[in-house]
């Protein structure tokens, strides 16, 4: 998740007033955010990925100052007419369609302000903008573009400047292969016969989104007061959205805004739209799923305290916030203006029935058969190697890959469970023996399921000391049998990774259920192990069927 | 004077031995010679005795002076020098003949005639070496090194006893070769307190006490009149362990046992699943960060599954525009394809998808819990597992709030040693109101993150269910309260499988 970084005098400035530390870090944890650190003046805050209007130190503070108090209720973010244009030319359809623009005025940047303006941009691609895919932002020096601009699509041999942090023109596919951050988000045009870009009615490229802008356009300085904001991307919405968050922080730096008209080939829209956007909700809804009866002018209060407005039965949502989708929503942030450490815990008396998994039981009842054998329970993953599973046991068995695992370890389902438990024992060579242990786990094969996969629990057993063999284990199944009131059937059965004439193949109600044998010392060599092994596999899910019935 | 009957009685054959050697004895070589034991055993018989306040046993250390290898040899056939020089009183030797002539070892000549020099007992005249007039007289008087060495063969000698002209020899052969050696020993004697001085002079019958009661005994009734010998209660007995269940499962049904008191109804279901279910039905947007390859596990055959018919299609729409649920939905376009993906669950939130899609109204209301497996694409380290097990709980109630949330964790919560709960908001894209749940740590005295909850969207709801009900919802962490009871810093541990660690690690109690 991403984190910010805010400064607390700056912080106290938006506010409007000073908050004691220990206030701040209570509120910051209260409202929804998460507190990662305090170093200094400088304040660290996780953002959870629902809130990209809090990605900035003026987002973060516009939501602090109404939470604690000090400015409630809607922020009015005033919208002048600028009468400049951008037109969409029909080209860009099928690599960014959409844009959406606006121009703030009066801003007086330093360097920490270039620094905020710079961690906006970075915090929105990588969440709200899913790593620019979803949307991509750039910010203009205003004085240097000559409107109208124009969102275009060009061959990329024909686009031609010089990028950020760079000393030359270069073409489409010149940033692509050479431009640091070509090279980064490159795979966002990767097969387009066009690339999108922004020019102005001199024909300078403003930036090729969403990879760079222009060093003569495209970067804001010390001088800079007026800019150009524009976000890029599949969805309109998000888009307008996006810029609306980065107005808003801009006007709360002191900026004025000013809309421009979209010209799309079908259509006309004007952005940004800052109104808020009215949310009808029922005060008996929040009510109950709260817990908490609210009156109308409680709910009024809590929406204050969260920015919105309220006007009778609705909320104002603010045009920044992009999480609201329901009135489910507006129940959260009442909840969180309530206050989540005020809510009263509460058991309600509603008798139900439980009831414990039968076949859960089942398992337990026979790990406890086992205990009662002197045999140890151990726990091993799910996930383990194919040379485990197969060459090391001699078997040919087949194991479901990951697609992307993250260690030669790990990277297969496994597709039975006595290689888990030779893995245990190899490890333990240094323990004292005998080394009696079982486990029960799932175990994984291709079937007739709606993922393709079929899984199964399974109980292996191994008896591991001087003189384990197939008397042993046998004794071991007998008695589990004899517990379970269960007759079975064995008969001999070829099994590469146990000793040729000492493996048997069970069967309960005509159905193979486990088998049994003394371990090849084949096997026994590839694990490095000293130690005869005798070893038992049952599928508890199949007995528990065939004993069921 | 009853202790000590008791003290009698209770003694070890051992000791029954030993004590009346004490009498008299004081020193550990002394007792055993006395005992005819051999010194391990003796040495038991005086800790025993010792800690039943008959003795004390004072240890302490001393460096002794004995022979080494050779010196042991010189002493029977003679220092090579005085053989060197005996040699000589035969007649003068070429120089090159000396070590054949005088029986000695290759290595020893150059010391021998370094001595004989210093001495001024032997000339050498061009090649060949003639005795000197000292030298004979030095042949015949018994050396200082002499001396020393019959005295080490007839006992032990302490460094600190040497006189002076001893210590002189000691130094001179401590520099040649494996002649003696010094070495630490410690030193074991007894005092007996007053208690043993009794002890030690009592009369010790043998014929009436038994030592163990056996079947033989009991058949013929030879027990009768017999006094069994007093047992040390106290005693250190070697370490047994027994066969049990892991400590995970033991943590486990602990956890299961207090949904199910609390009426609640145990959930199952696979560990692969679809996206679709995983993700999709809870309202988890397509482009979510969560769903790359990084945080999940996919599989390469079979890479996808079917999607469970109708239901689908209103979940499409959910997220697409929100369908029936007054929602706006994420926007964009939904992928069937995206949604057929395999995986291993991620969370067991997938079984409350599963579970809410099999309830009818008139279930309601209902509770459900999981304590199962999920699986994180984590390189294992101290702090990350792989595979991970989530307590999963859900209530699906017309009436349920989030007082009741609250309430239901703080009554978990306290079952498991944390009686202070407190949940902040949080988020999760399935629930609204969504709230990270800590407890506070008793000793440490600080919150730690165990889980998330919330109640559940009705998008997630209302194509599972038909009907818009609030559903409290749970999702928590168990590996690290666990760790914290059995006291495991690295996380890996848990599943480690070492037998050792398994066998002896305490039973969970709460």
């Amino acid at each position: 998740m991403p984190s910010i970084k805010i400064n607390k005098e700056v912080v106290e400035k938006l506010v409007g007033k000073k908050v004691p530390i220990d206030q701040l870090k209570d509120r910051i944890s209260m409202l929804g955010t998460d507190l990662e650190g305090i170093e200094g003046n400088e304040i660290s805050v996780e953002i959870f990925p629902n809130r990209p209007d809090l990605l900035s130190e003026q987002g973060l503070a516009r939501a602090l100052s109404s939470f604690i108090g000090a400015k409630t209720g809607l922020r009015k973010y005033r919208v002048g007419k600028s009468g400049e244009k951008v037109i969409i030319d029909k080209s860009v359809k099928d690599v960014r369609p959409f844009t959406a623009c606006a121009i703030v005025k009066g801003l007086k940047f330093d360097d920490e302000k270039i620094k905020e303006i710079i961690q906006i941009q970075e915090k929105l691609h990588v969440t709200y903008g899913r790593n620019r895919k979803k949307c991509a932002i750039g910010v203009y020096p205003y004085e240097k573009i000559k409107p109208p601009i124009k969102f275009i699509a060009k061959k990329p041999g024909e686009i031609k400047f010089q990028p950020l942090e760079a000393f030359k023109e270069m073409t489409g596919l010149q940033i692509l292969s050479q431009h640091p951050t070509g090279r980064e988000y490159g795979y966002l045009l990767e097969g387009k016969d066009k690339f999108p870009i922004f020019v102005d009615s001199t024909n300078q490229v403003l930036s090729m989104p969403p990879i760079i802008n222009s060093e003569q356009t495209g970067k804001i300085t010390e001088k800079t007061t007026d800019v150009f904001v524009e976000c890029s991307g599949f969805d309109f919405d998000v888009l307008h959205k996006c810029l609306n968050i980065i107005a808003a922080a801009l006007a709360d730096m002191g900026g004025k805004i000013y809309s421009m008209e979209l010209s799309y080939p079908d259509r006309k829209v004007t952005t940004p739209n800052l109104e808020p956007v009215p949310m009808k909700f029922d005060t008996k809804y929040i009510s109950r799923i709260i817990g908490v009866d609210f009156k109308e002018s409680e709910i009024k209060k809590y929406l204050e305290m969260m920015g919105y407005g309220y006007e009778k039965g609705k909320a104002l949502v603010p045009a920044y916030r992009a999480d609201v989708m329901h009135p489910i929503d507006l129940a959260e942030d009442i909840c969180i203006a309530y206050g989540y450490e005020n809510l009263k815990e509460e058991i309600p008396k509603v008798a139900t029935n439980a009831e414990e998994d039968k076949f859960y039981v089942f398992k337990d009842r026979i790990a406890n058969i086992f205990v009662g054998l002197g045999i140890l329970e151990v726990k091993t993953y799910h996930l383990t190697s194919k040379e485990n599973q197969t060459k090391k046991m001699k078997s040919d068995i087949s194991v479901i890959e990951l697609a992307n695992p993250n260690s030669k370890e790990y990277h297969v389902l496994r597709a039975w469970i006595i290689p888990s438990l030779m893995e245990v024992l190899a490890g333990n060579k240094h323990n004292e023996y005998p080394q009696h242990i079982f486990d029960i786990g799932t175990i994984f094969k291709k079937g007739k399921t709606d993922t393709g996969v079929e899984e199964a629990d399974r109980l292996g057993v191994v008896l591991c000391n001087e003189k384990a063999d197939f008397t042993e284990i046998k004794q071991v199944l007998d008695y589990l049998m004899k517990m379970l009131d269960v007759k079975y059937e064995i008969e001999e059965t070829d099994n590469s990774s146990f000793i040729p004439g000492r493996a048997g193949r069970i069967s309960v109600k005509g159905k193979n259920v486990a088998y049994v044998g003394e371990i090849n010392p084949e096997v026994l060599t590839s694990w490095e192990m000293q130690m005869p092994v005798a070893a038992l596999e049952i599928n508890l899910t199949d007995l528990f069927e065939a004993i069921k019935k | 004077m009853a202790d000590l009957k008791k003290i009698i009685e209770g003694l070890h054959p051992l000791e029954r031995k030993t004590l009346p050697a004490l009498a008299g004895c004081s020193s550990l070589p002394d007792i055993t010679a006395k005992t005819k034991l051999k010194e391990v055993e003796v040495m038991r018989a005086l800790q025993w005795l010792e800690n039943k306040g008959i003795l004390k046993i004072k240890k302490g250390l001393k460096e002794v002076v004995v022979l080494d290898k050779n010196g042991k040899e010189y002493l029977e056939k003679g220092l090579p020098e005085k053989r060197v020089l005996k040699a000589l009183t035969k007649g003068d030797i070429l120089l090159g003949d000396v070590v054949k002539k005088a029986g000695i070892e290759p290595g020893e000549f150059n010391v021998s005639l370094g001595v004989l020099k210093k001495k001024a007992a032997i000339l050498i005249d061009g090649k060949t070496v003639k005795i000197t007039e000292p030298g004979k007289k030095f042949l015949e008087k018994e050396s200082f090194e002499e001396k020393l060495l019959k005295k080490l063969s007839e006992r032990e000698v302490e460094l600190k006893e040497l006189k002076d002209e001893e210590k002189f020899a000691f130094d001179n052969l401590s520099k040649r070769k494996q002649i003696i050696k010094s070495s630490l020993l410690k030193l074991v004697g007894i005092e007996l307190t007053e208690l043993g001085k009794k002890a030690a002079n009592e009369k010790i019958s043998e014929g009436k006490t038994a030592d163990r009661l056996t079947a033989s005994m009991l058949k013929t009734g030879a027990w009768k009149g017999k006094t069994f010998r007093r047992y040390d209660v106290k005693i250190n007995v070697p370490e047994i362990t027994g066969a049990k269940r892991h400590f995970i499962s033991q943590a486990v049904e602990y956890i299961r046992k207090i949904w199910i008191e609390m009426g609640f109804k145990e959930m199952k279901g696979s560990l692969v699943q679809t996206a679709f279910w995983d993700l999709d039905a809870l309202f988890v947007p397509q482009d979510h960060p969560a769903r790359q390859m990084q945080d999940t596990y996919y599989l390469k055959d079979p890479a996808a599954g079917k999607l469970p018919s109708p239901l689908w299609k209103k979940v499409k729409e959910v997220h697409e525009n929100g369908g029936d649920t007054g929602s706006k939905g994420w926007g964009g376009k939904w992928s069937e394809e995206a949604a057929k993906q395999n995986l291993l669950r991620t969370h067991t939130t997938v079984l409350s998808a599963q579970t809410i899609s099999a309830l009818k109204e008139s279930d309601l209301p209902a509770k459900f819990f999981s304590v199962a497996k999920v699986f994180r694409n984590e390189a294992l380290d101290w702090k990350h597992l792989f595979e991970l097990t989530q307590v999963e709980g859900i209530v699906v109630d017309p009436k349920a709030n989030m007082k009741y949330l609250k309430g239901y964790l703080k009554e978990f919560f306290a079952k498991m040693g944390y009686p202070d709960v407190r949940i902040r908001p949080g988020h999760f894209p399935y629930t609204e109101p969504s709230a990270e749940v800590d407890v506070l740590h008793p000793e440490k005295n600080e919150w730690i993150e165990l889980g998330g909850s919330g109640i559940f969207r009705p998008e997630v709801v209302k194509p599972l269910l038909g009907i818009e009900v609030p559903v409290l919802a749970w999702g928590l962490g168990m590996e690290r309260t666990v760790s914290e009871y059995f006291k495991i810093n690295d996380i890996r541990e848990l599943y480690k499988n070492d037998l050792r660690q398994i066998r002896n690690m305490k039973t969970w109690m709460r």
